[in-house]
């Protein structure tokens, strides 16, 4: 069973996402959630980062945090699954462990 | 600048942090308005993720959190009429000013005309209002 990663900090803020992406082997989940919501955003400086790792890695987003923040689900970067807090769950019980970037 | 015995000095709020992740935004609108009491000369500033400050459309109710973007509509009443939101910051998120909640004042001087409080500056022109200011707070 592979590992889920948690990103909580925006990547224009921190490079946690980048590191992040570049240490989670191949078949792994990566979770956006609260100010990591914005590292899942199109069009940013950082979207073209995000789609390449999606190429190894399968990134969800917390919905809830997305809605909090006023930013659109429809403008999420394409092939990101946008969940609920029960999918978090379930997420977590999926992986043989989580590991939370700070 | 001198408004009778009162030394009027100019004060600008840097909001460089998205919203909910942490108490920065929250802690820096409590401030401006209670500083807006002062009659001082304010501006704010959203730059970097403070960009996302001001974003529209922001629902809280699922994080269990205070919903307080609707708050910054309110600071045209305190007469808080200088919102320089920079450019370069809604660009590089793919953000417009349309993406953003509208702000007003009214111009006690224009007949209580309804006014823009948003300014869209860039980088370069930003740096010159930072360095006209008496004392810049940072959040």
């Amino acid at each position: 069973m592979s590992m889920l990663h948690t990103v909580n900090k925006s990547p224009f803020e921190r490079n946690t996402l980048e590191s992040c992406i570049g240490l989670a082997v191949p078949g792994s989940a990566i979770l956006l959630m609260e100010d990591g919501v914005i590292g899942a955003m199109a069009n940013t400086k950082h979207s073209e980062m995000v789609k390449a790792a999606m190429a190894n890695v399968k990134i969800y987003v917390l919905g809830p945090d997305l809605k909090a923040r006023g930013l659109s689900e429809g403008n999420v970067v394409d092939g990101i699954s946008v969940v609920g807090y029960g999918d978090f769950v379930d997420l977590t019980a999926e992986h043989a462990a989580v590991q939370s970037w700070l | 600048m001198e408004d009778g015995d009162q030394i009027i000095k100019k004060f600008m709020y840097m909001n460089r942090k998205a919203p909910y992740g942490t108490i920065y935004a929250w802690e820096s609108l409590e401030v401006v308005l209670i500083a807006a009491a002062f009659d001082q000369d304010i501006s704010l500033v959203f730059a970097d993720d403070g960009v996302y400050q001001l974003m529209d459309g922001q629902n809280t109710e699922e994080v269990g959190m205070k919903n307080f973007s609707k708050t910054y509509s309110a600071l045209g009443d305190y007469d808080i009429k200088k919102i320089y939101i920079e450019q370069e910051s809604l660009e590089e998120r793919g953000l417009s000013l349309g993406d953003l909640q509208d702000l007003k004042y009214e111009d006690e001087d224009d007949d209580w005309a309804e006014k823009d409080s948003i300014i869209l500056i860039s980088r370069a022109e930003l740096a010159k209002v930072i360095d006209e200011q008496d004392v810049v707070f940072s959040f």
